[in-house]
């Protein structure tokens, strides 16, 4: 169950950012924002090898004592970025990468969609209920 | 007045019916002859609808202010509900239901010739957008100030000199199947959600035939969207008191809509009543409508259109991007970027739909679904591609969607994956009843498995139950052919003893079919944990043992594979022997009744006897013979335990194994009983009893000292190791054997039934 879910396009800007309605909304969009730092360093990391050696799935990109943000890449350098609560600790990694996986997975949907122009934000309702199924219910 | 504290969907609902009662439009005052008419609609005798009228004070202020309408509205719901009008009641009664409304037909009727005329001539869609207003004129009026003061904004509707304008026309036929629906539905209580959907239609179809002109008729949100839900769901949710406009007079044109409708469509009206309500249905002319839409864009009817057109064609529609972008989302099912032709006019469908004010469902509508041919072969209906049912002629495929459509749809969802799964093996078709070609499908599957897997599909999943079943009955068929003098076809369970049970014994639920399985939970020998193991022992058992096997097969066919428990036996016993060529003679002496077969069925599993028993003869037939009993018994017992999982067939066979031989040994016995419930590990571990039992079978009488039993222990010990080497080795043979004579068995059945037709004419 995530916190935040953000969808980055390649010029690293939001395509798509969702949080659990709370007080430090903001925070979370500060958190996704430094996360891009990481996530341009892990990928700049596997320099060599070609892109289709580097994983999509980044991982833990980096923990704070609040929550943890994990991070994704497609092969177009869309970025995925979920945040966590720390509390939440029975989120295995595992489950973490199939959250991405059905993240992509919407996301490649809407990119199919020939009414969806990229670059622009995602406004499918279908993603909308599929990120709303993987985020925190709001009690 | 007493104040009156309405929930919100009483609000609502009470404000709109004021509404439509506000003929002159002043928002104060209902007019007093639609209010009154709206009580009688109400069906309430009149008295009650003066004493209503009194209560409210609208006879005291001579007029129905809104606060006096809404009391009125209140009692009467109390009224029709029952209970006395009390103006005390008006804030206590809890959980009323909505006031409901019934309108004469006579004047709805004519009126909605009027529109229906109207729309009906709409059949060309193509060009034929500007319908003049005029003719609709009469039906607007009431229609007209009904919505007007409802639609809050007024939506910029398409131009009229769109081309795409002829979607429009298509949506006549639509809401008025939706009326239909409505009205169709509607029970009693439902009266006012027909009356409701009627009402918006109505307007719609005005705001239709008029749109062009009118545009803002369209935009009707207020009363579209609540009946939009109610539609998506209407066959879901009771009245729903979030319908705006009661409009009686529409009630009543919906009804005249039906049997007008009835007259022009009366396809609709059949698909629609022979299917659940259901709004988005696509009538033919829809759907004619459409497909010709689509050759325009791609003349191949069973190809895709691209995105890039699609998006062109459906901008046409001066829709919104994200609404335009929704409506792909829904449309387009497997999400390749394309339209087929079902996902096309689905797509066209909630275009239209959507130009005329209802809301997008969030999910396709079941109706809307691209159906996938290959799942609904039993409607025979679409071939393999979705489009090609459509190059047959649409209407053939409309009634096709009806009937099909309900259970094709329903299964959508997990027939979509399983249909990309045709590679994987499915027992799908899983017969209970065993029929030849079946038998073959799942023989040929078996066989295809076992050959890749000797052992673990014999180790046998659920799934494969019916398969071995079905396998077991085909088995026999050949085995029927290699043994003369069998018993006829149907007694599977005596030619296919060793096969069945070899099926069977793979399938550790031997419950589905009697015949194919057999005593299934194999507990093979300690060292061999598959039941091919015990399979190719029990052939081995057959083979060896000629009466018992034969016994058990007729005797036991009631359930369980009488075959089944010979076969460790045999193989036990006759492990040096070869028994291919014995084959035969094994089926052959299976054929031969002898009661000692029956209580080898419960016991077949009961390996670890058998290998005591094997140890203990080796290679002595005679012996063996002599040890049918006792093999039996442990037959019994290594076949009790193998239907470990099919206690209940265990039973009977203990039954019949104690009840047909009284002669049964008395060891086993009561092992059979143990040994049932006992899982294939347990009898691994019952190696050791066994050499005792065995040993106390043979011996029952003689009393052992303790240096004895260790040395027979540990000789039986050795035996079984030997045994078990032995029966690894009979194992493969038989699984060869096996397989030869599955395929043998399928020629055999595929000569048969060639043959069959000709022997019915």
């Amino acid at each position: 169950m995530a916190v935040c879910i953000a969808v980055i396009a390649k010029e690293n800007y939001p395509l798509y950012i969702r949080s659990v309605p709370s007080q430090s909304e903001l925070k979370f969009h500060y958190t996704v924002h430094t996360s891009l730092d990481v996530v341009e360093e892990k990928i700049s990391a596997v320099g060599k090898a070609m892109a289709d050696q580097r994983e999509l799935y980044l991982g833990l990109l980096y923990p704070t004592e609040d929550y943890k943000v994990y991070g994704y890449v497609t092969n177009s350098k869309v970025k995925f970025v979920i945040v966590v609560d720390s509390s939440n600790t029975s989120l295995r990694d595992n489950e973490i990468r199939s959250m991405f996986r059905k993240l992509h997975n919407s996301f490649t949907d809407v990119m199919c969609n020939p009414f969806y122009n990229p670059g622009d934000p995602i406004q499918s309702k279908a993603f909308d209920s599929m990120v709303s199924g993987m985020m925190v219910q709001a009690c | 007045m007493e104040s009156l504290t309405l929930s919100d969907v009483e609000q609502k609902y009470y404000s709109d019916l004021f509404v439509y009662c506000d003929t002159d439009n002043t928002k104060k005052v209902a007019s007093s002859g639609k209010v009154l008419d709206l009580f009688r609609a109400a069906q309430l005798p009149n008295e009650v609808v003066l004493q209503i009228t009194e209560l409210c004070g609208a006879t005291r202020l001579g007029h129905f202010g809104r606060s006096q309408f809404y009391i009125a509205l209140k009692l009467i719901a109390i009224a029709q509900s029952g209970l006395p009008l009390r103006v005390e009641s008006l804030n206590s009664v809890k959980d009323l239901p909505l006031p409901r409304f019934v309108v004469s037909k006579s004047e709805q009727e004519a009126r909605h010739a009027n529109v229906y005329s109207d729309t009906e001539n709409q059949g060309p869609y193509v060009g034929v957008i500007p319908r003049p207003p005029g003719r609709v004129q009469p039906k607007k009026v009431s229609a007209h100030e009904v919505i007007q003061p409802c639609m809050p904004t007024s939506e910029s509707q398409p131009d009229t000199t769109s081309p795409v304008v002829s979607p429009h026309q298509s949506p006549p036929t639509s809401p008025h199947t939706w009326r239909k629906h409505k009205r169709q539905a509607s029970g009693g209580n439902v009266d006012r959600q027909p009356a409701v959907a009627g009402a918006v239609w109505t307007p719609f179809r005005e705001a239709q035939s008029g749109a062009v002109t009118g545009d803002g008729m369209w935009s009707a949100h207020s009363p579209p969207p609540p009946v939009q839900e109610s539609w998506v769901s209407f066959t879901d949710t009771p009245p729903s008191s979030t319908l705006p406009t009661v409009h009686p007079s529409s009630a009543q044109e919906s009804t005249t809509v039906r049997t007008l409708a009835s007259a022009a469509t009366t396809n609709e009206i059949q698909r629609q009543s022979s299917a659940y309500d259901d709004p988005w249905k696509i009538t033919d002319e829809q759907r004619q409508y459409y497909i010709n839409q689509f050759k325009t864009i791609q003349p191949d009817l069973t190809g895709l259109i691209a995105g890039s057109a699609a998006k062109e064609f459906f901008t046409k529609s001066k829709l919104p991007i994200l609404e335009l972008s929704h409506i792909w989302e829904l449309s387009d099912f497997d999400k390749d970027g394309a339209l087929t032709l079902d996902e096309f006019c689905a797509a066209f469908h909630l275009v239209v739909a959507r130009k005329n004010g209802y809301d997008l469902p969030e999910k396709l509508p079941e109706s809307l679904m691209p159906k996938l041919i290959d799942l609904d072969d039993s409607s025979g209906g679409p071939e393999p591609a979705p489009e090609v049912g459509y190059s047959t002629s649409p209407v053939e495929v409309t009634p096709n969607k009806s009937p099909s459509m309900p259970s094709l749809n329903q299964t959508w969802p997990e027939l979509n994956q399983s249909n990309e799964d045709t590679a994987i093996v499915h027992p799908v078709p899983i017969r209970m009843t065993p029929s030849k070609i079946h038998m073959q499908e799942m023989e040929l599957k078996r066989t295809a498995s076992d050959h890749t897997h000797p052992t673990s599909p014999l180790m046998a999943k659920p799934p494969d139950l019916s398969e071995e079943g079905k396998l077991a009955t085909s088995i026999k068929f050949p085995t029927n052919t290699v043994g003369d003098g069998y018993s006829s076809s149907d007694s599977f369970t005596s030619d296919q003893e060793p096969i069945t049970s070899v099926v069977t014994r793979q399938r550790s639920h031997s419950g589905t079919s009697p015949e194919g399985l057999k005593a299934v939970a194999p507990p093979p020998p300690p060292p061999r944990p598959h039941p091919s193991h015990s399979r190719s022992s029990s052939l081995d058992m057959s083979r060896n043992f000629a009466p018992v096997p034969a016994g058990q097969q007729q005797a036991g066919v009631v359930t369980y594979p009488p075959a089944v428990p010979p076969r460790p036996l045999p193989t036990q016993m006759s492990g040096p022997h070869s028994h291919r060529p014995a084959d035969g003679e094994g089926l052959a002496s299976h054929s031969s009744t002898s009661p000692q077969q029956i209580p080898e069925q419960p016991n077949f599993a009961d390996f670890s006897q058998f290998q005591a028993f094997a140890v203990e003869h080796p290679a002595d037939d005679g012996e063996k013979l002599s040890d049918g009993g006792q093999t039996e018994k442990c037959v019994d017992n290594a076949a009790a335990m193998r239907t470990v999982k099919n206690e209940a067939q265990a039973d009977e066979r203990a039954a019949n194994v104690n009840s047909a031989k009284g002669s049964t040994p008395l060891a086993p016995p009561p092992k059979p009983v143990r040994r049932r419930l006992k899982s294939e590990d347990e009898l691994k571990a019952e190696v050791d009893d066994i050499p005792q039992k065995s040993v106390l079978a043979t011996q029952p009488s003689i009393p052992r000292s303790v240096g004895k039993d260790k040395k027979a222990i540990q000789a039986s010990i050795r035996r079984n190791k030997e045994t078990n080497t032995v029966l690894a080795r009979l194992n493969s043979e038989l699984q060869q054997q096996l397989k030869d004579l599955l395929e043998e068995r399928i020629s055999l059945e595929v000569q048969l039934e060639q043959l069959r037709p000709f022997s019915h004419l």
